[in-house]
């Protein structure tokens, strides 16, 4: 019998933690570091979003090995876990999951909390930086770990007078995990 | 004692590519080109294994046993196979290969220096490895 996954509370004491504001200074001097040696905040962007991918495809595997849970039988149930199980484990908060399609297969992952953040005041010269792109990057490489291509956008931004942080999350393919058998595939 | 009843631990990247291999006192008989063609071997009879499955969803062997070793078999949802071979009958072995897990992530992954998909050569994980498999049995039991 494989063991119980673990509620995000649970989880969530399991695992090491660092001082909040280590973390969020640290993710602003990172921040601000691409800023000055990219210049462009559209680069910036790109390379926050890059970041975060190269984290998901790492974070997935300590994610599944700890939190115990089995293989999605479908993508809601997969948003369910991301923003109950998984923000909570390495943010310490949950997302709430909304606004599905007709066809399931994009969904919005809300937070009101956003650790982040704190202390952050976008000037005006770097309107167009989306600060917390290293988020949708991690949730874009995580998934792409487990045979799921998405597209993962923020819609809404409390930097930028929004009253909450919203990624769109939208799934553009499963790859089947199968093996190519046939000769002629 | 408690050392005696692994023979070996293998850990397979998705594409089948051994990455890890540590022996633990098998006859000695496996060089690194035997260890590499095995493990790609057992890569694609476990996806044949799959294969044979009548009813979907199957996740491949987990348990293959012989009459004189057993071979526990575990897969991540990622694609990465871990596998032992031990004695017959060595009990909790999906535990020590979820805990294997668990420092894989903990050591290996989270190494910014690690590539992902290539050989493991990490100490902290040979180190932390070395400590798992020498604990007694009833400590694993315990976790």
């Amino acid at each position: 019998m494989p063991p119980a996954p673990k509620s995000g509370d649970a989880l969530f004491a399991s695992v090491d933690r660092v001082n909040a504001e280590l973390f969020t200074l640290t993710y602003g001097a990172i921040v601000r570091q691409l800023l000055t040696d990219l210049e462009e905040v559209e680069e910036v962007n790109k390379q926050l979003d890059q970041m975060g991918y190269n984290i998901g495809t790492r974070l997935v595997d300590e994610f599944l090995a700890k939190s115990n849970v089995s293989r999605c039988v479908d993508f809601k149930e997969t948003a369910d876990v991301i923003a109950k199980l998984g923000f909570k484990m390495f943010l310490g908060v949950t997302a709430t999951v909304t606004n599905w399609d007709a066809e399931g297969t994009s969904c919005s992952l809300v937070l009101e909390d956003n650790p982040l953040v704190d202390f952050v005041e976008l000037p005006d010269t770097c309107q167009g930086l989306q600060y917390c792109n290293l988020l949708s990057g991690v949730i874009r490489g995580a998934l792409e770990m487990v045979s799921m291509k998405t597209e993962v956008t923020w819609v809404r931004d409390m930097l930028r007078g929004d009253d909450a942080y919203e990624m769109r999350v939208k799934l553009i393919k499963q790859v089947p995990e199968e093996y190519p058998y046939k000769d002629d595939d | 004692m408690a050392l005696a009843a692994i023979y070996n631990l293998f850990i397979i990247n998705k594409s089948g590519g051994l990455i890890y291999y540590k022996d633990y006192g098998s006859a000695g008989r496996m060089d690194t080109n035997d260890s590499l063609r095995l493990a790609s071997l057992w890569h694609s009879m476990h996806a044949i294994s799959q294969q044979l499955s009548p009813t979907p969803g199957c996740n491949g062997i987990d348990l293959l046993q012989a009459h004189n070793f057993d071979l526990h078999c575990f897969q991540s949802l990622t694609g990465t196979k871990f596998f032992v071979v031990c004695e017959t009958g060595a009990p909790n072995m999906e535990m020590l290969l979820k805990v294997i897990y668990e420092l894989y992530t903990d050591f290996v992954l989270k190494n910014p220096f690690y590539e992902m998909e290539m050989p493991i050569r990490c100490e902290l994980f040979d180190h932390n490895l070395a400590q798992v498999i020498q604990k007694d049995r009833v400590a694993l039991l315990g976790r």
